[in-house]
């Protein structure tokens, strides 16, 4: 059965080495639904976050082959447990001075923040799940959105787990 | 051999010489850390990214290296050497077009799990992006077809990349590392220091296998009816042969080998069953079809073994004995994974299992089918028939030679009809399917073992791949034995032409191919032709008896097929058999 999965790879921060993950999911065919890198806790490391889908054995294979890869240190599925998963979307909506109290409502209720106000729009920041993320767009969709921009899912396992 | 071959020094006398810290160019550092890594001979060809490297060869006595007469020559070489030997074969080539003339060789290693380390120049790192003069991304086109590969923008890290690519190349699943050395960084000089520690947090390769998993196959081997081994390539890399046979011995297990597998186990054992698969025996694929346990061991379940994977060997239980535990359940699910090097699994596994008592009577039906339903083909006094050449290099030769071949109708001849048994003397590119690997491979081959008789068996086709490689054969006098098998036609897609594609033969008529007798001569190397059984045997007894290299062509039936035949997409228990 094909379900989403969130992993973590630890890697060396080297050049080429987004290529070399990357190529490998594009050659197996697995699918990257997102990918996020950044800094790691330790110098020299970098972590990535997938959101990928698959079964099971799909999921064993990118394991797998990631594993085969020099630069890859660890790899963590981290949906296999329980998890913190983030993303982050800029929100640019079409807010004339008339509509914005009503957007201004929705952006409350979401927790969300208006981080900068044009002539005619609004951009909204939103952090949260990609559900979350999700339904804030249909929110704002009914009021123009011009233009929009998801980081994609960075995520950590609770705990001491 | 040749005369030019400088005497080999040990490893430990070099590293004595250089010992003390002293500040040399890249291109030095390369040749020295070559040399203390062991390599013995080096094949390439020179440009303008590598001239700093070619200079420091110049008067180097002790780095052999090897001219070839193209790049692909340079890497099959380099391929055919590591495979006869176990050792890391090495090339070099300059950048751009260089570089991508190794591609082929690379992905031909990378399939069949050979060590290399190649070596490419690039353009200088300032001229790296702006599409410099023969600037090609090499470690990018590379990527999906080595097991790493390096971009050195330092001079200091020299040292560490050689040392840590030997490593890489050579443990593990073994694999082909490429290092991309910019034209500026080979110039550049730093302190050189022998390098002879790795530091890989992220590449541990796991050797030793979990004990549960062993215990819990010699439990399903006492159990087991029908029991079957699938060996493969993972055998001889390992060199474990020799546990192998004691497996096979202890547990009277019935056993097949695979096209890399051949020469892993000795083909005159009883319970030996031939090569599986798409053209393998009928006993081989009936007995994995109907086993109850099949323990693969070093062996990755490839579509020509396999057939139509759904349908596969549909009532065994499955153990697969691998080194790379990504090949476990990566194309059939298993029951019993063990993951560690084959010949450490065997030392282990052998003490744990007995003799498989529930399988007397499958043993027997395993000896009558190998009886009714050898390999055959139909003879004949008027044509020579292409099996009839295999099997008669096969006895005057006791199956002791070093045979490499090239891709088609031939090397599937050569793995049913020429008798190994001895690991490293099989040497085919079985996971790519390259055609032009077959002579180039034979000349490193005959590199790495001066004394052993090399034959090279090839179509009519692939010799025209490489054969521009006759020149290094005589000019310094590797005594390769060539064989020709010529059919004037591209054997194998005729064959698929004539039985999946209802005689439709598009392109595949080499009728106009140059006389293989006078390319031979031309490039200096004494070529022998044969039409008739007769001069088969003269020509061939003249090619032995001849120091030095000999081409020798064999007029073969044209429309010979190669069978049995699995047609893709078929379970491996539906076999054509052919007319014989």
């Amino acid at each position: 059965m094909s379900t989403k999965h969130t992993i973590a790879v630890l890697v060396n921060d080297q050049p080429g080495v987004l290529q070399r993950v990357s190529g490998l999911f594009g050659r197996r065919g697995f699918n990257i639904e997102s990918i996020t890198v950044g800094q790691s806790e330790e110098q020299g490391l970098s972590r990535m976050v997938i959101v990928t889908t698959g079964d099971d054995t799909t999921l064993e294979q990118i394991e797998k082959q990631l594993y085969k890869l020099i630069d890859v240190i660890k790899v963590i599925n981290l949906s296999s447990k329980p998890m913190v998963a983030r993303e982050l979307a800029l929100i640019k909506v079409k807010a004339e001075p008339s509509a914005r109290p009503e957007i201004m409502g929705v952006v409350e209720t979401f927790r969300a923040s208006v981080v900068d106000i044009g002539t005619t729009n609004l951009m909204v920041q939103v952090v949260g799940d990609t559900v979350k993320i999700d339904a804030m767009i249909e929110l704002l969709k009914p009021y123009g959105i011009q233009e929009l921009s998801r980081t994609g899912v960075t995520a950590m396992i609770r705990g001491n787990a | 051999m040749s005369a030019q071959t400088p005497e080999v020094r040990s490893t430990e006398q070099l590293r004595e010489k250089w010992m003390k810290p002293e500040v040399i160019t890249g291109s030095e550092i390369l040749l020295r850390s070559l040399l203390l890594e062991g390599v013995e001979c080096v094949f390439g060809y020179p440009g303008g990214a590598v001239l700093y490297i070619y200079d420091a060869m110049y008067g180097f006595e002790d780095f052999n290296h090897v001219l070839t007469r193209h790049e692909q020559g340079a890497i099959h070489a380099a391929d055919g050497y590591a495979r006869a030997s176990g050792k890391v074969g090495v090339c070099i080539a300059t950048s751009g077009p260089g570089a991508t003339n190794l591609v082929t060789g690379i992905a031909t290693a990378y399939m069949d799990s050979v060590p290399l380390v190649v070596i490419t120049g690039n353009v200088a790192t300032t001229l790296i992006g702006t599409d410099a003069f023969q600037e090609a991304d090499i470690t990018g086109i590379t990527m999906p077809i080595t097991k790493h590969s390096y971009l050195v923008r330092n001079v200091e890290d020299l040292p560490r990349i050689i040392h840590e690519a030997f490593h890489i190349a050579s443990t593990g699943r073994k694999g082909p590392v490429l290092i991309d050395i910019p034209k500026d960084v080979s110039a550049a000089t730093t302190l050189f220091k022998p390098e002879d520690t790795v530091h890989l947090r992220g590449y541990n390769p796991r050797t030793v296998p979990n004990r549960l998993q062993l215990d819990k196959l010699a439990r399903a081997i006492e159990d087991a009816e029908r029991p079957m081994i699938l060996a493969g390539g993972g055998v001889i890399y390992s060199g474990a042969h020799e546990g192998l046979l004691e497996f096979v011995n202890k547990t009277g297990i019935p056993i097949t080998t695979t096209l890399l597998g051949l020469g892993g186990f000795p083909t005159g054992h009883e319970l030996w069953t031939g090569m599986p698969g798409m053209h393998g025996t009928y006993t081989s694929n009936q007995a994995i079809q109907q086993s109850d346990l099949l323990i693969s061991i070093g062996a990755r379940f490839d579509d020509r073994v396999t057939g139509k994977l759904n349908g596969f060997a549909p009532n065994a239980k499955i153990a697969h004995i691998d080194i790379d535990p990504a090949e476990i359940g990566k194309n059939v699910p298993t029951d019993i994974p063990i993951v560690g090097d084959v010949k450490t699994v065997l030392e282990m596994l052998n003490p744990l299992v007995g003799y498989a008592g529930k399988a007397d009577a499958w043993r027997d039906q395993i000896g009558k089918w190998k009886a009714e339903y050898p390999y055959r083909y139909v003879d004949s006094d008027t044509v020579l028939k292409p099996q009839w050449v295999i099997e008669m290099l096969n006895e005057t030769t006791k199956g002791e030679a070093i045979v490499t071949t090239d891709v088609g109708q031939h090397q599937m001849w050569a793995a049913q009809y020429y008798k190994f048994n001895q690991p490293r003397s099989w040497i085919t590119s079985g996971g790519l399917g390259t055609m032009g690997f077959g002579f180039p491979s034979a000349i490193g081959a005959q590199m790495a073992h001066p004394d052993r008789l090399v034959i090279s068996i090839n179509g009519d086709g692939g010799m025209q791949m490489c054969s521009q490689e006759l020149a290094i054969c005589a000019i310094n006098n590797i005594p390769v034995k060539i064989v020709v098998i010529n059919n004037q036609v591209l054997g194998m897609v005729r064959q698929w032409q004539e039985l999946i594609y209802d005689n439709r033969y598009s392109h595949i008529d080499l009728a106009g191919s140059p006389d293989f007798v006078k390319l031979a001569e031309a490039y200096g190397v004494k070529g022998l032709r044969a039409t008739t059984k007769d001069e088969a045997h003269r020509a061939w007894a003249e090619a032995m008896e001849t120091p030095g290299p000999v081409l020798v062509e064999f007029v073969v039936e044209k429309g010979e097929n190669v069978y049995p035949m699995v047609p893709q997409g078929s379970t491996i228990d539906q076999m054509l058999m052919g007319d014989a």
